[in-house]
């Protein structure tokens, strides 16, 4: 021990060898195997173990796709093309790619509304579910720069419209704008540049995506009863537990995944992004992909440019004071009856807006639109500051083992058995 | 009831367990090992690329003793029309002095045309020896600068490190005066 | 447990319904099921149909439409043999170069050259065709919502229009064409190409095999994937129930 080396209870002595030098197995064994974890989890929790393989697989893929893809207006279309005719399982490789990104964002979106549901922003997890906020604005960023790449008609004037956008901040916004283009209008210098950004980001998200998971080993997973595990009768040791558990629902998510991959790789795609893109024809109809449609609603429920844009951002920078916004010590929605039915209307909301997302913008979708937005910001700016003050929580369980296990009644709320029944 | 995964494994340890982990660890390792297949067969070459596996190549215009480059599949591909002194050259050495033993006769179609692959087995250098002003070596044939190894007339490895004759590509005469290769 | 998972699903699906909206917007005329034999799990291409299809193309569509993301090679998958690629690639003049003196120069077709497009740039492609762009067809399968039935639909609905509409100059009526006026003219007339197997030319026959045709040119992984997919399903949904046994025996104490 005066070598300074670490102590290592690792059995096999090459790997102990490793470990004395540098602890990686102790580290895996204390943060993965031994882990005390709320014995209580739902299937809600596996969304995040999903979210990190979603990513590795968009790595993966994004990797070799790269090898053959070529960032130049003249030859983007086709090389994504011949990726899919000519390449070696090109076909795959591409339609893993673009559908794990809508599956990355249908995975990502459940994590959040769990999150969202079950209180975990709240104290002692603020930090954790900003880093989260963090993760979803820079996948927003490179998914939408990685929906570029193919150069079709949606590519060409999903880039055009979103830049645009910076276009309503006074002053600055134009200098913004040509400097995302490299240019005066989308071009050959926006397609490298976006190529660039879209391989570098994933890393970006891998780093901070390290940052969320210290910060969640260090408060501990939230549960559904949103109570914390008093002791050790609340816990369970995350190998075997969770990791059978996170199987499990990784091969169903396998499964989803492969039904879009295999039989409806274009479904959630639009037709007219098989069209190369043509700066001198709009397609009647633009629509950014399914994953942006509840904030490009936001954006158009506005009638006015910056206003419109600084809501649609809002809808985001919204989250990260939601810890603050949010007062009530109760974490669960399952004891927070008033609350539980606002954030189901807000879930409505969110689906209202993805669905007048892909609608013309025409009436009757517009006023639709107008008061899901409305909706959406006041479940956080004034439902849940109020609720905070006015609302009567139901009696919390005393702990995880005893609402889980019995052994005494259960208070009204808990009445719907968060135990695992499988 | 709060048993550590261990506690469980012991006290459960039929082995109607283990088997069932054999099973599934099996069935993840089949899965991973074909999920890895794609990926890696991906960097082979694409459809595309085998197919413009062809070059045609017009030999009208070289003049005995000149020598041409042309392109096929990216790389040189050295056309010489042989003069009569080359090509009595290249058939009076006897096997025994050759360390990849061939005759001048398996690495040519017609006598006075020799079609090579410009590329030094050695590591992938170019030999010079096609410009008239180039450094043929010592045996008239090619020299490669990188690591000195020399091929004679008929393009076989004499001297140097190189482990093999400069291979002949498949090509085939289309007419008197044209060959397609590949 | 059951009830989360519902919900859960209950959420992706929701997510995955709500999304077509954003193509179904738009005017045009719902597009009839021209029951094609490639659409559907188990699908193929009706190789037949597809080789007249391609006849189609090559005689009526492709003297102005491009589909340059093709090569003659890919016919092969068409069920051709190589003679038979080869014979059609050499008919066609394929510009290359430079050569030695600089020049570029045509020569016959190969296997491996990419379909020889009609016009040298949009820009004679719009000359030549009153102003409109014949759109390439390599991928128009994919371009276009309703796929091969659209295209079906678009090359069957010519008709004359509706009393009191008037036609801008050099347009025609489609039924199904987003808008009724499209300024391609009705491309196909009976007997306009002569099937070698005796297939009888009528417009709904070559509409179907050049559907057909478009349809694979667009996808020709379409049987590949989807034979792979059905393969992957049956090995992910027993792996699932291992997985879930396995986690049953996990947690079987625990309770």
């Amino acid at each position: 021990m005066a070598s300074g080396l670490h102590n290592s209870d690792i059995p096999n002595p090459v790997l102990r060898w490793i470990d004395q030098r540098m602890p990686v197995f102790t580290m895996m064994q204390k943060e993965y195997g031994s882990f005390p974890t709320p014995r209580n989890f739902n299937y809600f929790w596996n969304f995040g173990a999903l979210a990190m393989v979603n990513l590795m697989i968009m790595i993966a893929t994004g990797i070799f796709l790269a090898m053959h893809y070529t960032p130049h207006t003249s030859m983007a279309f086709d090389s994504v093309e011949r990726i899919m005719r000519d390449v070696n399982f090109g076909w795959l490789l591409r339609y893993v790619h673009a559908n794990g990104a809508s599956m990355f964002f249908i995975v990502v979106y459940i994590h959040i509304w769990r999150g969202l549901y079950y209180g975990s922003y709240k104290a002692p997890r603020e930090l954790l579910w900003i880093l989260g906020v963090v993760i979803f604005l820079l996948m927003m960023a490179t998914a939408f720069m990685g929906y570029v790449l193919p150069w079709g008609q949606m590519s060409f004037w999903g880039a055009t419209v979103i830049t645009n956008l910076f276009s309503a901040f006074p002053v600055v916004g134009e200098w913004i704008v040509q400097l995302l283009w490299g240019g005066f209008s989308v071009d050959n210098p926006t397609l490298n540049r976006f190529f660039a950004l879209h391989y570098l980001l994933p890393f970006v998200i891998v780093g901070v995506v390290f940052l969320h998971v210290v910060a969640l080993h260090i408060t501990g997973s939230n549960n559904p009863l949103g109570v914390e595990p008093k002791g050790p009768q609340d816990t369970l040791p995350f190998h075997p537990y969770y990791t059978a558990k996170d199987s499990f629902g990784l091969v169903i998510y396998f499964i989803v995944f492969a039904v879009l991959v295999f039989f409806a790789p274009n479904y959630l795609g639009h037709p007219d992004n098989y069209i190369p893109a043509d700066p001198l024809v709009t397609p009647a109809h633009i629509v950014p992909e399914w994953y942006f449609l509840p904030f490009y609603a936001i954006l158009r429920a506005v009638p006015d440019k910056l206003g419109g844009v600084l809501l649609m951002f809002g809808s985001i920078a919204v989250l990260f004071v939601l810890p603050w916004l949010d007062g009530s010590p109760v974490r669960s929605m399952r004891f927070r009856p008033i609350a539980r039915i606002a954030f189901l209307l807000w879930t409505v909301a969110f689906f209202v807006l993805l669905w007048c997302g892909g609608k013309p913008a025409e009436e009757p979708y517009v006023t639709i639109s107008r008061f899901a937005t409305a909706y959406y910001f006041a479940y956080f700016l004034v439902i849940l500051p109020l609720l905070a003050r006015l609302e009567k929580p139901l009696p919390l369980p005393e702990s995880i083992a005893r609402a889980v296990l019995g052994g005494g009644p259960l208070p009204a709320g808990a009445a719907a058995k968060p135990m695992e029944k499988a | 009831m709060a048993d550590t995964g261990e506690a469980t494994a012991a006290a459960d340890g039929t082995p109607r367990r283990d088997f069932l982990n054999l099973v599934t660890a099996s069935f993840v390792g089949l899965g991973v090992g074909a999920i890895a297949w794609p990926f890696v067969n991906s960097m082979q070459p694409a459809r595309d690329v085998l197919a413009l596996a062809s070059t045609d190549a017009e030999l009208g215009a070289i003049q005995a003793g000149q020598a041409v480059t042309v392109m096929w599949r990216g790389k040189p591909v050295f056309i010489r029309h042989r003069t009569a002194k080359d090509i009595e050259e290249a058939r009076a050495v006897p096997m025994s002095d050759l360390k990849d033993p061939a005759t001048d006769q398996s690495r040519v179609q017609k006598d006075q045309w020799l079609v090579m692959i410009g590329i030094c087995t050695h590591l992938g250098c170019i030999p010079l020896g096609q410009k008239p002003t180039d450094n043929k070596g010592q045996y008239d044939g090619w020299f490669c600068p990188c690591h000195g190894s020399a091929y004679d007339t008929s393009g076989r490895i004499r001297v140097g490190p190189a482990p093999r004759n400069l291979d002949i590509p498949p090509y085939a005469f289309t007419s008197d005066t044209k060959i397609r290769i590949g | 447990m059951l009830r989360n998972s519902l919900k859960a699903l209950a959420i992706v699906g929701g997510l995955i319904a709500a999304t077509p909206g954003a193509q179904a917007a738009g005017e045009s005329v719902a597009i009839p099921d021209a029951g094609f034999s490639f659409n559907g799990i188990f699908g193929t291409y009706d190789r037949a149909s597809a080789q007249r299809g391609f006849q189609v193309y090559q005689q009526v569509c492709a003297s102005c439409h491009a589909a340059h993301l093709l090569s003659y090679r890919n016919l092969r998958d068409l069920g051709l043999t190589e003679a038979q690629v080869a014979a059609i690639a050499s008919q066609v003049q394929i510009q290359d170069g430079p050569n030695d003196e600089g020049q570029m120069f045509e020569r016959p077709g190969r296997p491996s050259d990419r379909f020889r497009s009609p016009f040298p740039n949009p820009q004679a492609a719009r000359a030549s065709n009153n102003g409109a762009m014949p759109p390439d067809l390599s991928v128009i399968a994919k371009a276009r919502a309703g796929g091969a039935n659209y295209l079906y639909a678009l090359l069957t609905g010519y008709e004359d229009p509706p009393a009191g509409m008037t036609l801008g100059e050099g347009m025609n009526y489609n039924r199904y064409f987003p808008g009724h006026q499209i300024a391609m003219a009705r491309p196909l007339n009976p007997d306009q190409v002569e099937y070698a197997d005796g297939t009888p030319a009528t417009i709904e026959n070559m509409s179907r095999d050049v559907s057909t045709f478009l349809a694979w040119a667009a996808e020709p992984e379409a049987e590949e994937r989807r034979a792979m997919g059905v393969k992957i399903i049956i090995f992910l949904t027993l792996l699932a129930g291992l997985a879930y046994v396995v986690k049953r025996k996990v947690w079987a104490n625990v309770h």
